[in-house]
């Protein structure tokens, strides 16, 4: 019985339990980096800029400003650029927004792919792999300057120690410890992690950290966007722990943004 | 030179269907059903790993009988097409009904152009917003589909299950009562075995079940989009327990 797949293209070629591998087989079209460019410069799209991401005591969270940049234009306010990539992971994504946004998508759906197929959940270190096999796939269109670079958190299913890992364009995997950040802003956002990051911190204290290192970063960087008082846009900010990832609610986020700001209205201080 | 003699179509369509059910009538029997807080697929299954329920997309559950490598390879098949499906359009363009016309299709396709028919009868079930909106599709080895209103029965003794369905099923149970139902039904080959031959347990406890649900309000309660979630062994028997007492 050779021919089961008949009548069923989607039945040819099984064997594989990565989506990622099946599209770029049978539909390459449909890959954010499927065809591609002629030469010569790509024309300005919108770009992600600040992601954050540290560890606390039980769990990982990660954070990221709400502004896409096009040039000089502010391209949008209230872009998400975190995301859960399954009940146990999170990514955020710097770079071209529209190439991010879709392999964030095909991300999500390799991982749901695998366990649906295989019955069991990727371990944290393949998910990663996955995704730096994605970003080393998007090389061709890196080199023309449509550059994604992600960050991804994450605890292995059942424990509660949060791990990080950065890429480069190369697709190149690196774990992190402690923190880390990515985009335009990260210098910055490094610089006030490294101060205000502790050993042993708890969420509350975590997701405090976070939207502050934030908040330094649009300080210094004008590609990202600090808090918006006046739309009440605040961070995308998501916690992992063993209980899965969940995103933290406007109202926290809301009086996490208040303190902070009035606290450095209190200090008074210019720099 | 070898005679080639002739068989009429309507032999060769007869001979492989009824090979078909031989090899289906062998097997356990599945029951799905929907219930006022989802749809329940059974199994009898004494495999904790060789699943015969499957998950196919965020509402749609998939069931099967038959040879265990030939529905698997069709479950697989579905999630890649539904997968696929929902990553080129979006997450609520996959519906079990464009999923079973193309089972439908494969499974006709090799009926007729094999050399072996599927040994596998097929549900694909669908959980709506309520119990009007959930549909379970029955396919056959042959590709002949059919839209089964509230419960199916298929397998072994099919039949007897499904009439046994008829006669307790009712919109609106909770789901210790559906799954009673469920067994109830998947008992029923068994007491008629026992009546013939004394001696042979009737009762299916929970280590030889497979269950799982499609939980209507999964995306509304638990935030996720996937409704499928499969039941413990522990969850299934304190379920049975509550439905008996």
């Amino acid at each position: 019985m050779d021919g089961t797949g008949r009548g069923f293209p989607a039945l040819e070629g099984s064997g594989t339990p990565s989506f990622l591998d099946h599209v770029t087989a049978h539909h390459p079209g449909l890959l954010p980096f499927g065809r591609p460019l002629p030469a010569g410069a790509a024309p300005e799209a919108p770009h992600g800029t600040t992601i954050v991401a540290l560890t606390f005591a039980g769990g990982v969270l990660m954070a990221g400003d709400r502004r896409a940049t096009m040039g000089t234009m502010i391209a949008s306010r209230r872009i998400e650029k975190v995301f859960p990539a399954d009940r146990f992971s999170v990514l955020g994504i710097a770079g071209t927004a529209g190439i991010a946004i879709d392999m964030v998508r095909l991300f999500q759906v390799e991982l749901e792919h695998y366990e649906k197929i295989e019955g069991t959940l990727l371990s944290l270190e393949g998910k990663a792999n996955r995704l730096g096999a994605m970003v080393r796939a998007n090389l061709p269109l890196a080199l023309q300057g449509l550059s994604v670079v992600p960050l991804f958190a994450g605890v292995e299913a059942g424990q509660s120690t949060g791990r990080l890992f950065s890429y480069d364009v190369t697709g190149g995997r690196y774990e992190e410890r402690e923190h880390h950040s990515v985009g335009s802003g990260s210098v910055f956002a490094r610089g006030a992690l490294k101060k205000l990051w502790q050993p042993g911190m708890d969420r509350a204290a975590a997701v405090s950290v976070g939207v502050e290192a934030l908040f330094d970063a649009a300080d210094d960087d004008s590609a990202t966007g600090g808090p918006d008082l006046v739309r009440q846009l605040w961070p995308v900010v998501y916690v992992v722990t063993d209980d899965g990832a969940a995103r933290v609610g406007q109202a926290e986020l809301a009086s996490v943004v208040e303190a902070i700001v009035a606290r450095r209205t209190a200090e008074h201080r210019e720099a | 030179m070898a005679q080639q003699f002739y068989v009429s179509p309507e032999q060769v369509m007869k001979d492989r269907a009824d090979f078909a059910r031989k090899g289906i009538a062998r097997g356990k029997s599945v029951v799905v059903l929907s219930y006022g807080g989802g749809m329940a697929l059974v199994a009898e299954n004494p495999s904790p790993t060789l699943h015969k329920i499957g998950e196919i997309y965020d509402r749609i559950a998939f069931a099967a009988v038959g040879k265990y490598n030939e529905f698997e390879s069709l479950r697989q098949a579905g999630v890649r097409y539904a997968d696929v499906r929902g990553y080129s359009y979006d997450r609520v363009d996959v519906t079990a009904r464009g999923l079973a016309s193309v089972y439908a299709q494969s499974l006709g396709g090799v009926f007729t152009a094999e050399q072996k028919p599927f040994e596998v009868e097929l549900a694909v079930a669908e959980v709506g917003d309520g119990q009007d909106g959930d549909h379970i599709f029955r396919l056959n080895f042959d590709g002949s589909i059919s839209d089964e209103r509230g419960y199916l029965a298929m397998g072994g003794r099919a039949e007897l299950v499904q009439a046994s369905l008829a006669g307790s099923w009712a919109p609106g149970a909770g789901l210790a009562t559906a799954l009673h139902w469920a067994v109830g039904a998947l008992e029923a080959p068994r007491a008629e075995a026992a009546a013939s031959s004394p001696g042979t347990a009737t009762a299916l406890d929970a280590e030889n079940l497979e269950v799982a649900v499609l939980d209507r309000s999964a995306s509304r309660i638990r935030g996720s989009h996937r409704a499928f979630r499969r039941l413990e062994d522990a969850e299934v028997a304190g379920l049975l327990a509550a439905a008996a007492g």
